[in-house]
């Protein structure tokens, strides 16, 4: 590390490096945090063994087992297609709506209570009234869950819009930007940190809406899996698919929603 | 309300401007303030602070339409108006190029900027985000991009505002050398005399609230010849005729 002929250099001061090991220890910790759940998992489970709490090994068995016969795969493929699609239907239109009401002032004050209505309609009552009137089928199933997303959507947004700088607008205008310019250029990204935030909250509000869409009136997906189990108390395959599942959403976490929000605030990032 | 037609010189005729008070009364800003920029000319607003020149310069970009009276653009100043706002209002989330190239029409957007850079001692610093940016070198993007779109008009509101004094004279020495390779009319906002005796070829002196002309002082003499000497006798002569 040290050169040899330096003659009684002062000790570096080593920014970078520890600065490596600082962000590699988070993910220790995490590791040991979530290997200490596991033991305390198969310690009870050793302690008062009984049928409706099965120890890990057990629950990795059945997840092994029923990954390999392509059962789970194909339940997680649906849900998350439903996840996916109300996800995307539900943070454009509420996108829109909010980019809509955030930049005027009479249509809010009109449409502010309807906001605050749906906002406070529960999950459930949105998706037996879907079911009800649409029938039971796929568009019934997304636009519940959507709909249900929408609201929070239209505030998280509404606030970004209200917030937008007049500056840059007045720029825009100057330099007559053209609307496509100034969605692209100037609008979204002053909004980036409010999507980061609505979609944060929307993916893990969605996820869970769509396992009761299933539950109530799908004949696939995690959450009819998750039901079908429940009336046969098999709780290893009930937390085989509740694992597999919360895997597969820390992944598109790390893979999909990290990757994605560092490279839309890379400009933030560098120090002056 | 509307621009009063085309002609060649920058011609404002502002009958009123008047604001609501956050009490209800109405403060009459501007009263009957007139004045022409002939084309290809450096000219100043100079008054008093809050006497209404911001506020002129924003009607005059089309941000404020509510006003009576009106003003006509040099010719041919469709989507050719650039402006130099009193911060650099560049978008933080834009490299500097990405900033000048957005105020280009889509079909000038390829354009050669490297000159451009070049002139402002912008080269290396292209591709840097905004917040990288000193304040002085922020400002001198922010010309770069008024420059860029080649303007029939340029207006600049007290664009060297809190700078230190040496930077802001390389700026002021930047802008009149790329304004004399790239010939635009220009107005410029600002309550600083010797700037204003410094740049321009003619000084439209506000008077204050409700603001209307008070009166024009002509800086003949070639800016080559404006040294400190000829300055001071210059600054002179201007408080003889407009006392502060």
């Amino acid at each position: 590390m040290s050169g040899g002929e330096a003659p009684a250099a002062a000790p570096l001061k080593r920014g970078r490096r520890a600065g490596r090991v600082a962000e590699l220890s988070p993910a220790l910790t995490a590791a040991a945090s979530l290997a200490a759940l596991l033991a305390l998992w198969a310690l009870a489970a050793a302690l008062w063994p009984s049928r409706t709490l099965p120890p890990p090994a057990a629950v990795w068995a059945v997840l092994v087992r029923d990954t390999l016969s392509g059962e789970i795969p194909f339940h997680l493929a649906m849900t998350l297609g439903r996840v996916a699609a109300s996800f995307v239907i539900a943070m454009a239109i509420g996108a829109a709506l909010g980019i809509f009401l955030g930049t005027h002032r009479r249509a809010d004050r009109f449409f502010n209570p309807w906001v605050i209505l749906f906002l406070n309609v529960p999950a459930l009552v949105v998706i037996v009234l879907a079911y009800i009137w649409f029938g039971l089928n796929e568009l019934a199933a997304v636009g519940a869950v959507a709909v249900n997303k929408i609201p929070n959507v239209v505030v998280t947004l509404r606030e970004g819009a209200r917030a937008l700088d007049p500056r840059y607008t007045e720029m825009a205008a100057v330099y007559r930007l053209t609307a496509v310019d100034r969605l692209r250029h100037v609008t979204l990204p002053q909004l980036q940190p409010y999507f980061a935030a609505a979609s944060r909250s929307g993916i893990s509000l969605i996820w869970k809406i769509v396992l009761v869409v299933e539950l109530l009136g799908r004949p696939n997906g995690v959450g009819f899996q998750i039901y079908t189990y429940f009336q046969l108390f098999d709780v290893a395959a009930i937390l085989a698919y509740t694992l597999a599942f919360v895997s597969i959403m820390l992944l598109i976490e790390l893979l999909l929603v990290q990757p994605f929000e560092r490279r839309a605030t890379r400009w933030r990032r560098r120090p002056a | 309300m509307q621009p009063v037609g085309a002609a060649d010189p920058l011609r404002v005729d502002i009958a009123r401007k008047a604001f609501l008070s956050a009490e209800g009364e109405t403060l009459t800003a501007l009263e009957n303030l007139a004045f022409e920029v002939r084309r290809g000319e450096f000219a100043c607003l100079f008054g008093p602070s809050g006497c209404g020149k911001t506020t002129t310069l924003r009607i005059l970009l089309g941000l404020d339409r509510d006003f009576e009276g009106g003003y006509a653009l040099p010719e041919g100043s469709e989507g050719r108006v650039a402006a130099v706002f009193q911060e650099p209002t560049l978008l933080p989330w834009r490299t500097v190029e990405q900033n000048v190239r957005l105020a280009l029409p889509a079909a000038r957007r390829s354009l050669d900027l490297d000159d451009l850079f070049s002139a402002l001692g912008l080269s290396a610093t292209r591709n840097l985000f905004p917040d990288e940016l000193s304040l002085g070198l922020a400002r001198r993007a922010a010309l770069a991009r008024a420059f860029a779109i080649e303007p029939t008009v340029l207006f600049l509101d007290e664009p060297f505002v809190s700078l230190d004094v040496a930077t802001a004279n390389r700026l002021r020495h930047l802008l009149i050398d790329l304004w004399s390779s790239r010939p635009t009319t220009v107005l410029m906002v600002t309550h600083d005399i010797d700037e204003a005796l410094n740049l321009s070829d003619r000084i439209v002196v506000l008077s204050p609230r409700p603001a209307h002309v008070a009166g024009i002082f002509d800086v003949r003499l070639p800016r080559q010849y404006r040294g400190p000497q000829v300055m001071s006798d210059l600054k002179r002569s201007f408080r003889q005729k407009f006392p502060p």
